[in-house]
């Protein structure tokens, strides 16, 4: 069939001379087990014993935990363990800023809190017993908006230990939130300047001011979350878990067991879905641990879609504020942001996007003056976590709109303005980010051009007051985001070990984890590209912590790049072996050799010499046997952010602009996206079928944040914890997609490469309003863009978003 | 706990009988009682496709069904699908296309791609969309997928 000779195609490339597989559009190697039914997630995972794991959550937002009584659960027939906080004792606490105990012990401070937990001999009896705990709550205000709890005199959301009865007395001061309480509501700060905000003022000539509102949106992963614990008759636990980083993860729930990190074993099947949600450890994991310590057997522990909803981590709500100034010929003078997060209960890594916010904010365009101050503030609300962008669409969101009300008010075309500000390659930006290779300005000219932005921008402004009800409008917008990896841990670094068998087939074993996005068909081909194989002579195992070498993990758009050197690094280490051998047994040199074809060739001539497996085996079956195994570690060339935040974090930058067509419906507020013309700079396609699938995905999920996706929560609580209300886009909403890439050919990067994970989501939202604007001249401040909100603002019943925090 | 019931059916291709309780789904008995994990649970309510099997040649959410109305019954799932000349071609084609990501989603998109097709093999893009919209996918945009079915119907003429 036609897969097999799009393989056969590229793998006879590879086997002439000069021949590559870099570039080519190379089927994932994961898919013919995917697409047949076959490949094995969690859920599809049964153990010998294994028991079934529920966990029963607060029915009250906000409230103290009177009594538990789970008398009656653990009577019923088929019940092996109920458990509570009274049941484990000295929990660790968990999360970001460790400012909460799994099982929740006298305050439930959201729905999603975990109260008690069932493992039984099936879903249904756990899901019985539940039923069958009585909790007693008294309740307590609830905080909703995080503009309610920065005001004097709100209630506190963390006001004491947890576990104040007594539990945790033997901890001290300076310890996590969850031991020492918090006299305010202010999860974590951030503050950052750069340069001289008076002086900035001063040289402006004009200064336009903006707020802007982003809502709430879930990861929806299609395959549930879930874990399987297992502890042996030695007391070493093997987890089956969808972590994207279990080595930090292995740390983590070692010091909550209190066991040696070395005797926990992280085995990941292949997952339904990541996008950042699994970063970080969430209760229900530590929960089934504890269950399978107390029962002894393996325990699994799988989520409902509604669970999904209401207890897996979110995209924050964010409110900005920013300030900017220019001089008349469009030259950025100062940016001014404030931006308050909404944390919900507890903090995971939601509260720390400032991070990947203030790069947007001070170093998308050149900006000499810059301050940027945010606040992440305790609410009673579901709590965020890391997804795709990381905080990158809300501060796209609200820069990219600033920047075309700036454009209008200094009365430049909007793509002039840009190119006017742009970075360059070579520039080293106030924030400390040293911008190597940047293709930046070819990525706005490319979409502009692929878009016919100007022309249609020019165009559809004129016809605002037409008697057409359905408008049309461009807009764009751009971003920037880490390509390289990003320095946040002690490492952010990769291990890779590289084996080669005695039939030249390559075993490549790397601490980098698959989730979809398609790294073990990339690192194999860079791998067959150092060794001259075909594609098939490679095995990827990726998934076993008591195997693979240490790797930070799967976040920042880190793996085809920092994972990428690592696989390279291990495979030139074992080409030049080989070819130190052959050049002993052939009488030459080193250089005078390669490796091609799955051959040992003479360079100069292409002449094969010996076969690689051949050669492989005399090394075996000699009298000085050697195997061919090597080992290497990337660690990338980027530096910690000092406490002011400056720093070169990440090795690379990924920049991108995407021109956006859109439809608007003037009387039914329906906005249909037309088409998308993306311009990435991705250093270098390696595989453009894998690169055009993330692209693509990011758009349409961009797609659901500006027009569809709206998680609703009111008063603490989720009303729309279902696909059904929950509208995720489907095929036929889909645009038309046009997608250039700009190969800057990053002197760091595998083969050139940069990291593009992230990127395409970051632009949409932005573009869409900018569009909304040049086709009605209405300017959309808060998302989603729904019907009724776009219906409401283009007939002037919508106020104006305003700044009003309560400082 | 529920009463149980007797089943006989064909389940790709070869006759079944089995005891499932009243209450269980379809898709419950096929994964867990009959042990194909192929068919997916995304959302338990019929609003996502992940669970899709073919039941007498149509396609249903097998989360909507109860496992004793599959009670004389034609099914097909992923795993008979796949051993299927068409639905080799139908996997080749998702594979060759791109279309497969996380790939939890493909098995569904796979077996509704079936149906479309059975139905009218000279499906244009927009019907093929269409016949898919029940269906989601969180990874690849959708794109590849109709591409990969497109692909499929061209190389049928
Ligand atoms: S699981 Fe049946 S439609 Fe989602
Ligand atoms: S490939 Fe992941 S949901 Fe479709």
């Amino acid at each position: 069939m036609a897969v097999k000779e799009a393989v056969k195609d590229t793998e006879a490339k590879t086997a002439a001379d000069g021949g590559t597989l870099i570039g080519k559009r190379i089927p994932k190697m994961d898919a013919p087990m995917k697409a047949s039914g076959k490949t094995r997630y969690i859920h599809d995972i049964n153990l010998p014993g294994q028991l079934h794991a529920k966990i029963l959550r607060s029915a009250r937002v906000h409230a103290r935990i009177k009594k538990i009584d789970t008398s009656k659960a653990k009577a019923l027939p088929g019940v092996h363990a109920v458990i509570t906080a009274a049941d484990v004792p000295n929990q660790h606490p968990i999360g970001v800023a460790k400012d909460h105990l799994p099982l929740k012990t006298d305050r439930v401070r959201s729905l999603r809190d975990e109260i008690a937990a069932v493992a039984a001999d099936s879903v249904e009896i756990a899901e019985e017993a539940l039923k069958l705990i009585e909790v007693e709550y008294e309740d307590l205000p609830i905080l909703s908006d995080p503009r309610d709890s920065l005001k004097a005199n709100a209630p506190l959301i963390h006001p004491e230990p947890h576990g104040a009865d007594g539990t945790h007395d033997h901890l001290k001061q300076g310890m996590p939130i969850a031991y020492t309480g918090k006299k305010d509501n202010i999860a974590m700060t951030f503050d950052y300047a750069q340069g001289d905000m008076a002086q900035g003022k001063a040289e402006s000539d004009i200064i336009v001011e903006d707020c802007f509102s982003l809502h709430y949106v879930t990861h929806c992963c299609m395959g549930v979350s879930g874990v399987i614990a297992e502890f042996d008759s030695s007391g070493n636990l093997l987890l089956y878990s969808n972590t994207q980083v279990p080595f930090l993860h292995r740390r983590e729930f070692a010091d909550l067991l209190g066991i040696d990190p070395g005797r926990i074993r992280i085995i990941q099947p292949p997952i339904g879905g990541g996008f950042g949600s699994k970063l970080d450890i969430y209760p229900f994991e530590p929960i089934a641990i504890y269950l399978a310590r107390i029962t002894k057997r393996p325990v699994k522990l799988v989520f409902s879609r509604e669970e999904e909803f209401v207890a897996s981590p979110t995209r924050q709500p964010v409110l900005l504020r920013l300030r900017s100034g220019c001089k008349k010929d469009g030259t950025l003078t100062f940016r001014e942001v404030d931006t308050i997060h909404d944390n919900g209960a507890y903090t995971s890594w939601g509260a720390t996007t400032p991070f990947v916010m203030m790069q947007t904010i001070s170093s998308l365009y050149r900006v000499p003056h810059c301050s940027y101050h945010t606040k992440a503030v305790y609410t009673n609300n579901p709590y965020a976590g890391s997804f795709r962008g990381y905080g990158n669409l809300q501060a796209t969101f609200a820069v990219e709109a600033h920047m075309d009300r700036m454009a209008e008010a200094v009365g430049m075309d909007p793509l002039a303005f840009r190119l006017k500000n742009a970075q360059e390659p070579g520039e080293v930006t106030p924030q400390g980010m040293n911008f190597k290779s940047c293709g930046f300005k070819d990525c706005l000219t490319t979409a502009a051009e692929h878009g016919d932005y100007e022309r249609k921008h020019r165009d559809n402004a004129t016809k605002w007051n037409d008697p057409n009800p359905i408008k049309r409008g461009v807009g764009m917008a751009s971003m920037l985001h880490v390509g390289g990896g990003a320095k946040i841990y002690q490492s952010d670094g990769c291990g890779t070990i590289l084996k080669i068998d005695d039939f030249a087939h390559v075993t490549l074993i790397t601490g980098a984890s698959e989730i979809g996005q398609g790294s073990e068909t990339v690192l194999s081909q860079l791998v067959c590209e150092e060794l001259g194989l075909p594609l098939s002579a490679v095995t990827v195992v990726n998934n076993d912590t008591d195997i693979t070498p240490w790797d930070v993990g799967v976040h920042a758009s880190r793996t085809t790049f920092i994972a990428g050197n690592s696989a390279i690094g291990a495979a030139r280490k074992a080409k030049s072996k080989i070819l130190g051998m052959a050049a002993a047994k052939f009488d030459t040199t080193a250089e005078a050799l390669d490796l091609r074809g799955g051959f040992v060739i003479d360079k100069a001539s292409g002449k094969r010499l010996v076969d690689l497996s051949k050669m492989i085996r005399s090394l075996h079956f000699s009298d000085k046997a050697e195997l061919v195994m090597t080992t290497f570690y990337y660690e990338p060339p980027s530096r910690h952010q000092d406490r002011e935040f400056k720093g070169d974090v990440s090795a690379a930058y990924a920049w991108a602009s995407q021109v956006i067509e859109v439809e608007v419906d003037t009387k039914t507020g329906i906005v249909k996206i037309v088409k998308v013309s993306a311009a990435h700079d991705v250093g270098r396609v390696l595989n453009r079928l894998g690169i055009e699938g993330q692209v693509e995905g990011g758009i349409v999920m961009g797609q659901g944040y500006a027009l569809t996706e709206d998680l609703m929560v009111e008063n603490g609580t989720i009303r729309n914890p279902n696909f059904r209300d929950y509208k995720l886009v489907t095929a036929p909403e889909i645009p038309e997609m046009d997608i250039s890439f700009i190969e800057s050919m990053d002197g760091e990067g595998p083969q050139g490469a940069k990291g593009v994970g992230e990127a395409p989501a970051i632009c949409v939202a932005a573009a869409v309003a900018n569009a909304i604007y040049n086709a009605t001249g209405v300017r959309m401040t808060e998302l989603p863009f729904t019907p009724e909100r776009v219906y409401r603002a283009l007939h002037g019943k919508a106020a104006p978003m305003t700044w009003s925090d309560a400082e | 706990m529920s009463a149980m019931v007797d089943i006989t059916f064909k389940l790709n291709g070869i006759n079944r009988k089995t005891r499932v309780s009243a209450t269980m789904s379809a898709l419950d008995m096929v994964r867990d009682v009959l042990g194909l994990t192929g068919t997916k649970y995304g959302c338990g309510e019929g609003e996502c496709g992940a669970c899709t099997i073919s039941v007498d040649g149509i396609t249903l959410n097998s989360c909507l069904m109860f496992a004793a109305d599959c009670d004389g019954r034609d099914v097909m799932t992923i795993e008979g699908l796949a051993a299927d000349r068409k639905g080799e071609a139908l996997r080749d084609s998702f594979v060759e296309h791109g279309a497969v990501q996380c790939g939890f989603c493909t098995p569904g998109f796979v077996m509704q791609a079936h149906h479309v097709l059975e139905k009218n093999p000279d499906a244009s893009e927009a019907e093929i969309q269409r016949g898919i919209e029940g269906n989601l996918c969180r990874c690849t945009g959708y794109r590849k997928i109709v591409d990969a079915i497109a692909g499929v119907a061209a190389a049928a003429k």
